[in-house]
């Protein structure tokens, strides 16, 4: 990590690997959308509205795992005070706000037809909802420290401080059982969603993380670019 | 209750916000990256 301190060298990979991110994760998403939507057959119980789960499911993993990446750069930012860790952290989470309303919202429309309702206050819906919150929160407190050319200090503080909210999003389910469904799919113990209808959700669930990958890169990019242009100004004036 | 519009609208969302989460992230990073190209080609 530390080798991708100097901003010259993240740049040289970073290039490259925007271009690859974007159009691996294109290749991946539209198979996983096509066979999802026309291929895969109906639930037995939810019917076609089962459709939405191979676009909630990454909505919400990279709404989680946008807020674990703040969190990362956070600590990476007050233990080591690494010099890109700030702009990764502003970098993710315009990415990681856009994903966490995605599946808010895909929830909500999944809840109608089936629950009968589009919102509910359950542990799993609020606890998401709260994410959103904190992204927004996040955005704020980091574009206002960078204007005030702040370290990014109170930023990294308030993303350590919400990285709390991570686990009890994840177990919500098991806390308060209300409207949300349990687990269906670990990592360790494997899926009770039927072989049939699973098999896009690993598509889909690569597809949009590449494609998140490649916002992050492109919104670092752009930071490290205005910081660059500010440079020479600041230098210019000087001179 | 017929269920497509409902799915038709989630992946619409889906998508839409995808695409204009690229886009913009596309475009601050050309606008930047040409700026700071052009202010050093000038100095």
């Amino acid at each position: 990590m530390h080798g991708y301190a100097n901003p010259a060298r993240f740049l040289k990979f970073a290039r490259p690997a925007t271009g690859w991110f974007l159009w691996i994760g294109l290749l991946l998403l539209v198979p996983g959308i096509l066979g999802g939507l026309f291929v895969t057959p109906p639930d037995y119980l939810q019917g076609e509205t089962v459709r939405i789960l191979y676009i909630h499911v990454p909505a919400a993993w990279l709404g989680m795992a946008g807020w674990a990446g703040i969190a990362a750069a956070s600590l990476a930012q007050i233990v080591w005070r690494h010099p890109l860790s700030a702009v990764a952290g502003r970098a993710v989470a315009p990415a990681g706000a856009a994903f966490a309303a995605i599946c808010l919202a895909t929830g909500s429309i999944w809840g109608r037809p089936t629950w009968g309702t589009w919102w509910e206050w359950d542990g799993r819906l609020t606890s998401m909802l709260i994410l959103f919150f904190l992204y927004l929160g996040y955005i704020a407190l980091a574009s206002a420290e960078r204007e005030r050319g702040g370290d990014g200090r109170m930023a990294a503080l308030f993303g350590l401080v919400g990285a709390i909210n991570l686990p009890i999003i994840h177990y919500s389910v098991l806390w308060w059982r209300t409207l949300h469904q349990g687990q269906s799919i670990s990592i360790t113990g494997g899926s009770s969603i039927a072989p049939e209808l699973l098999w896009p959700l690993p598509l889909t669930l690569v597809g949009f993380s590449l494609l998140f990958g490649a916002v992050v890169l492109m919104r670092m990019r752009a930071d490290l670019g205005v910081a660059k242009v500010e440079a020479r100004l600041r230098r210019t004036l000087a001179e | 209750m017929n269920p497509w519009p409902f799915v038709i609208a989630a992946y619409a969302i889906a998508l839409g916000g995808t695409a204009s989460l690229l886009l913009w992230a596309w475009r601050s990073m050309r606008a930047a990256e040409a700026q700071a190209d052009s202010l050093k080609r000038r100095t």
